[in-house]
C-alpha cells in the first residue's frame, strides 16, 4: 500500500505554492517532508487532505487516483493528519473528543460512553499512549493532548498519517516519548509523513527526507547518507553556517543583578522562587529550562512587565525592581519579547508605525505632542537595509511579513542604539534558518560591544551555541550553572531537576 | 509602577477577538476598501427600503391581480416618488441643504465620539450620557452667565467638554482601576445621567420659575449659537467640521493617538513598548466623551426652544454608534456618514408630506445599511467581490469529523 502525491501543482494569486512535487509514503515508512516556512511543506498537506484543489496533478492511493473535495474525502481514503494547533474541545473529556462527529449512540441517540471509553482505552493500550479517557482535555499536558490528536486519527482507521511540526510545541522530554508513539505507529504499519523544520529531528526518526524549497522538491536523501549541515544547505539553498561564531567573552563589570527574586504567577503561584545571579558587560548568560519553569515570569519582573512579590533587580547598581518599562527603555534596556506577534509587534500596524514603537515619543520622531512622519518614515528605510528586513516597502503591514522577518523588525528596533543590556526571549523560535544566522551574530555583535546580554530559550542547542555561560531553571530556581564546556547530557539533566539545589550565583 | 496604574501584565486578551472587532468596527481599513462596502450597503438598503415601500402600499397591491403591468408601473412610479421626495426634501433647495447639514451637526460630533473610542479598542456606549451632562454644564453656562457672545458660547461649550469628558472618564477610570468593562459601565451611566437630568431640570439652579415640569430657565441669547440667516443652520456645523479635523490630526499625526490606535490593535504590545494602558483608557474615554459633550451643546444651544428639557440629546447618542460603523471609525467616513444621516432625517420630512411615506422608513433604511455594514461578507457575497486575500485563509476548524 503506498500514498503518492505526483506532478501536484498549486497556483494561488500570483504566487506558485507548488511546483510539480512529487511525494510517497510506503506502509510502514516514516518520510520526513524538510523546508524552511513558506516552502510550500503545508499547501502540500493541505492539498492531500483535501482543503486546496491542485492547479494540477493527482493524490492516488496504490496507483488509483483519488477525488480529495473535502477533509471527509481524506479520512474516508485513509489519510488522517495531526494539525500542529490542536483541533480539541477544551472542557469535554478525552472520550468525547475522540468520538466527537461519529458519536456511538444508544437506543434513543444516548451517547454510548462506555463504548467511547472502551475505544480510547484500547488504541492507547495498544500503542503505549497512556491516556485517561476520562481526563479533561484542558487539564491535560500539551503532550498527552497531542495523544489525543493521535488516537483522533486512529480511531478514524487512517493508514496514512501526517504530523504538521508536531515537536514545536513539545518540551524535550515528550518529544522523546512522541518519536516513541511514532515509531510504534510504523510497527503497526502506518505511513507517517513528518513535517518539520527541525533538522536533527528529521534525521533521528526519518526513513527517507524529502526537502522543499520554494514550491519545489530540491532533494530526496536518507538520514545515513546527510548530516544537519548539508540538509541545511538543500533548505536555505546556500551554505549555512549552524555555529555561532565569536570570539572568548571578556566579562567586565556587573550590569544586571537580581537578587533573592520572588515573582508569582497568574495563579498566584510562585514561578521564580528566590533566584540570584548576575549578568556582566560583554558575556552572554543563557537561562535554559523546559518552558514553564519561570522564564517568562522572570523576564515580564525584569523588564517592568510584572511584579515582584520579593527580592530585588539591579542594572549598574541601581535598583530598578519597580520601574516600568518606559522606565527601562530610558536606561537602555532592550528587550526581545517571548511572543513577538502578541507583544513584540502590533501587526496590524506597518513597518514604520512598529520600528518606532517604543521611541514615538522621542526626538526625531516627535516633538513631544506631533508625529514626524517623515523622520519615522526615514528610520524605518534606514533599519529595513541596516538589518536587512525583506519587505516590500516600509508601509507594509507587519503581519505580511514572515516570522524571520518580523523578528528583524523588532531586533532592528531593539538594537538600534547603545544598550547596556539585551534580554531576549526565544529569539528565534519558528523562524528560517538564514534569520537565525543573523540574528544570533547580531547578538554576539551587542555583546562585544559591551552590552550584557541575557537569552533564555527552551531550545538547549540555541543555548549552547551562544551562550558564555548557561544556568538552567527548573520550577523557578537554578537547577545548575555551567559554562560554556558543558555537554548537552549534563546541562539536559540539570533540565529534568535532577541535579538537585545548586544555590549558584 | 512608579506611574500608579494597576499591577502591570496579567491580564489576559486575545488578539483574534482584537481582530474580529476590527473587522466590525473598520479600524485600519485602507480608505479605498473603506469605501467600497459602505456605498454597496446603502444602495442594498435603498433597494429594499424600496421593495418595503413596493409591499406596503395595500391600494396598489390589489391592482396586481386584475393588471400586473398597471400594478408594476404604480409599484416604480410610487417608489420613484418616495426617493424623489427624499431627494428633494435633503439637497433640492438651499433650505432643504441647510436643514441635512443642521440635522447631521450633531450625529457628526457624536459620531466621532464613537469612533475614537473604537480607534482604541474601546466601545462607548455612554455617548447619550456623555451628551446629557456635556448638554447640561453648557446649559448652566448659557443662562447663568452674562457675556458677549464670543466669549460665551466657547465658555459654554468648553463647560460641556469637561461635563461630557468627566462621565466619561468616569467608566475610563473603572476600566483602568479595576478591568469593569466600558460597554456595562457606560450603559448604565446613560441611565444616571438621564434620571439626573429629569432631576437636576427641577431643582431650583436649573428649573424655569413657576414650572413644576423639568424645563429649564431659558438660555441668554448671547450664548445661543448663531444661526444662518432665518435657517436653522448655525455654527455647530462648523464646529462639527473643525471637530472632523482635529480628531483626524490626533488619532493620525499627534503621539496621542498613536499611542490610542496602538494600545486599539493590542494593549499587550502597547504595554510592552512602554505605554501607561490605564492611563490611555482614561485618556480615550474622556477625548470621546469631550466630542460628546460638544454634541450635546447643539441639542440646548443650538435648538429651539434653547431650553433644557427632559430627555434633550434624544437618542443622537445611539444613532451615533451605527454612524461610526458606518463610517469606518474614519474622521472622514463619519463626516459623510453624518451628512447621509443628515439627509435621510431631513428629506425623511418631505417624503412623509409629499409621498406620504412614513417617516419611520428612514429609520428603517438606517437599520439596513447598518446590517450590510455590520455583515460585509454579505454585500460582497450579494455583489460578487472577492474576499480581500488578506481575509482569505483556509478554516482548518474541521479536522476529524469536527
Amino acid at each position: 500500500m503506498e500514498l503518492e502525491l505526483k506532478g501536484i501543482t498549486k497556483q494561488f494569486a500570483g504566487v506558485l505554492a507548488n511546483d510539480d512535487v512529487d511525494l510517497r509514503v510506503a506502509e510502514g515508512e516514516i518520510v520526513a517532508l524538510l523546508g524552511e516556512n513558506g516552502a510550500g511543506k503545508t499547501t502540500l498537506m493541505n492539498i492531500l487532505y483535501g482543503l486546496y484543489t491542485p492547479t494540477s496533478g493527482q493524490v492516488l492511493i496504490d496507483g488509483e487516483p483519488l477525488e480529495l473535495l473535502s477533509p471527509a474525502d481524506a479520512i474516508a481514503a485513509g489519510i488522517g493528519m495531526v494539525h500542529q494547533h490542536f483541533m480539541l474541545v477544551p472542557v469535554f473529556s478525552v472520550a468525547e473528543n475522540v468520538v466527537l462527529g461519529e458519536e456511538p449512540t444508544k437506543k434513543l441517540g444516548w451517547l454510548d460512553k462506555s463504548r467511547a471509553r472502551r475505544v480510547v482505552r484500547e488504541i492507547s493500550s495498544r500503542h503505549g499512549l497512556d491516556v485517561d479517557p476520562d481526563a479533561i482535555i484542558e487539564d491535560l499536558p500539551v503532550g498527552v493532548q497531542q495523544r489525543v490528536e493521535i488516537i483522533k486519527v486512529l480511531e478514524r482507521e487512517a493508514r496514512f498519517v501526517v504530523f504538521d511540526e508536531p515537536t514545536s510545541v513539545l518540551t524535550p522530554t515528550e518529544v522523546e516519548s512522541f518519536f516513541e508513539v511514532v515509531r510504534s505507529l510504523k510497527a503497526a504499519g502506518k505511513g507517517i509523513i513528518f513535517i518539520s523544520h527541525k533538522l536533527g529531528e528529521a534525521l533521528d526518526i526519518a526513513d527517507r527526507i524529502v526537502v522543499m524549497r520554494r514550491g519545489k522538491t530540491v532533494a530526496e536523501v536518507v538520514p545515513a547518507e546527510t548530516d544537519e549541515e548539508r540538509l541545511a544547505e538543500l533548505m536555505v539553498g546556500r551554505p549555512v553556517d549552524l555555529t555561532v561564531h565569536k570570539a572568548e567573552a571578556r566579562p567586565a563589570d556587573v550590569v544586571l543583578s537580581v537578587e533573592h527574586l520572588v515573582v508569582l504567577d497568574d495563579r498566584n503561584r510562585r514561578a521564580v522562587d528566590d533566584l540570584s545571579f548576575e549578568v556582566r558587560a560583554g558575556e552572554i548568560l543563557g537561562i535554559a529550562g523546559v518552558q514553564g519553569n519561570g522564564q517568562t515570569e522572570l523576564v515580564q519582573a525584569i523588564t517592568g512587565l510584572r511584579s515582584a512579590l520579593r527580592g530585588v533587580v539591579q542594572l549598574r547598581g541601581v535598583d530598578v525592581t519597580i520601574e516600568s518599562p518606559r522606565d527601562l527603555h530610558k536606561r537602555d534596556v532592550a528587550h526581545v519579547p517571548e511572543d513577538r506577534q502578541r507583544s513584540g509587534l502590533i501587526l496590524q500596524f506597518t513597518v514604520t508605525e512598529n520600528v518606532i514603537l517604543d521611541s514615538y515619543y522621542e526626538e526625531p520622531i516627535s516633538n513631544g505632542i506631533q508625529m514626524d512622519w517623515d523622520a519615522a518614515r526615514e528610520q524605518a528605510l534606514r533599519l529595513v537595509d541596516e538589518y536587512d528586513v525583506r519587505t516590500p516597502s516600509v508601509d507594509t503591514l507587519v503581519s505580511k511579513l514572515s516570522g524571520g522577518n518580523q523578528q528583524k523588525v523588532i531586533v532592528a528596533r531593539e538594537f538600534d542604539r547603545d544598550v547596556s543590556l539585551v534580554i531576549a526571549s526565544q529569539p528565534t523560535r519558528g523562524i528560517d534558518v538564514g534569520s537565525i544566522e543573523y540574528i544570533h551574530a547580531r547578538i554576539v555583535r551587542k555583546r562585544d560591544e559591551g552590552a550584557a546580554v541575557l537569552i533564555v530559550s527552551s531550545e538547549l542547542d540555541e543555548v549552547m551555541a551562544i551562550s558564555d555561560r548557561i544556568i538552567v531553571l527548573f520550577g523557578g530556581r537554578i537547577a545548575g550553572e555551567f559554562d560554556g564546556s558543558a555537554t548537552a547530557t549534563e546541562i539536559g539533566l540539570a533540565m529534568l531537576g535532577s541535579q538537585g539545589e545548586s544555590e549558584a550565583s | 509602577m512608579t506611574d500608579g496604574g494597576p499591577p502591570p501584565a496579567n491580564r489576559p486578551s486575545d488578539p483574534s477577538a482584537g481582530e474580529r472587532e476590527a473587522r466590525i468596527t473598520g479600524v485600519g481599513t485602507s480608505l479605498g476598501k473603506a469605501v467600497v462596502i459602505p456605498a454597496l450597503a446603502v444602495l442594498t438598503a435603498l433597494l429594499i427600503g424600496g421593495l418595503i415601500i413596493a409591499v406596503t402600499d395595500l391600494d396598489t397591491l390589489s391592482v396586481w391581480g386584475d393588471d400586473p403591468l398597471e400594478a408594476l408601473r404604480l409599484t416604480l412610479s410610487g417608489v420613484g416618488d418616495a426617493y424623489k421626495a427624499l431627494l428633494i426634501g435633503s439637497v433640492g433647495s438651499p433650505r432643504a441643504l441647510t436643514e441635512t447639514l443642521y440635522a447631521a451637526t450633531p450625529l457628526i460630533l457624536a459620531g466621532l465620539a464613537v469612533a475614537v473610542g473604537f480607534q482604541a479598542g474601546l466601545f462607548n456606549i455612554g455617548v447619550n450620557g456623555q451628551m446629557h451632562m456635556g448638554g447640561m454644564a453648557a446649559l448652566w453656562v448659557g443662562f447663568s452667565v452674562a457675556l458677549p457672545g464670543i466669549l460665551h458660547i466657547p465658555l459654554a461649550i468648553v463647560a460641556a467638554i469637561i461635563g461630557g469628558a468627566i462621565w466619561a472618564g468616569i467608566a475610563g477610570l473603572l476600566k483602568a482601576r479595576t478591568g469593569a468593562h466600558e460597554v456595562i459601565t457606560t450603559i448604565m451611566l446613560n441611565f444616571i445621567a438621564l434620571y439626573l437630568v429629569d432631576f437636576l431640570l427641577t431643582t431650583s439652579a436649573f428649573q424655569a420659575p413657576g414650572r413644576n415640569d423639568p424645563l429649564s430657565k431659558p438660555i441668554n441669547p448671547s450664548a445661543q449659537f448663531p444661526t444662518l440667516g432665518d435657517y436653522r443652520l448655525n455654527i455647530g456645523f462648523l464646529i462639527a467640521l473643525a471637530a472632523v479635523g482635529f480628531v483626524w490630526w490626533l488619532l493620525y499625526r499627534s503621539t496621542i493617538g498613536f499611542q490610542f490606535r496602538a494600545v486599539g490593535f493590542n494593549p499587550d504590545g502597547g504595554r510592552y513598548a512602554g505605554m501607561n494602558v490605564a492611563w490611555i483608557y482614561v485618556g480615550v474615554m474622556a477625548i470621546s466623551g469631550a466630542l460628546a459633550g460638544v454634541a450635546g451643546t447643539t441639542q440646548v444651544l443650538g435648538l429651539e426652544p434653547y431650553r433644557g428639557i427632559s430627555g434633550f440629546a434624544g437618542t443622537i447618542g445611539f444613532d451615533a454608534i451605527a454612524l461610526a460603523l458606518l463610517g469606518r471609525s474614519h474622521p472622514v467616513g463619519v463626516l459623510f456618514a453624518g451628512l447621509l444621516f443628515g439627509a435621510l432625517r431631513a428629506g425623511g420630512r418631505e417624503m412623509q408630506g409629499a409621498a406620504g411615506i412614513p417617516i419611520d422608513l428612514v429609520l428603517v433604511l438606517q437599520a439596513l445599511v447598518i446590517v450590510f455594514i455590520a455583515a460585509p461578507e454579505l454585500v460582497r457575497a450579494i455583489y460578487r467581490i472577492k474576499t480581500p486575500k488578506d481575509e482569505t485563509g483556509v478554516t482548518i476548524s474541521t479536522g476529524w469529523g469536527g
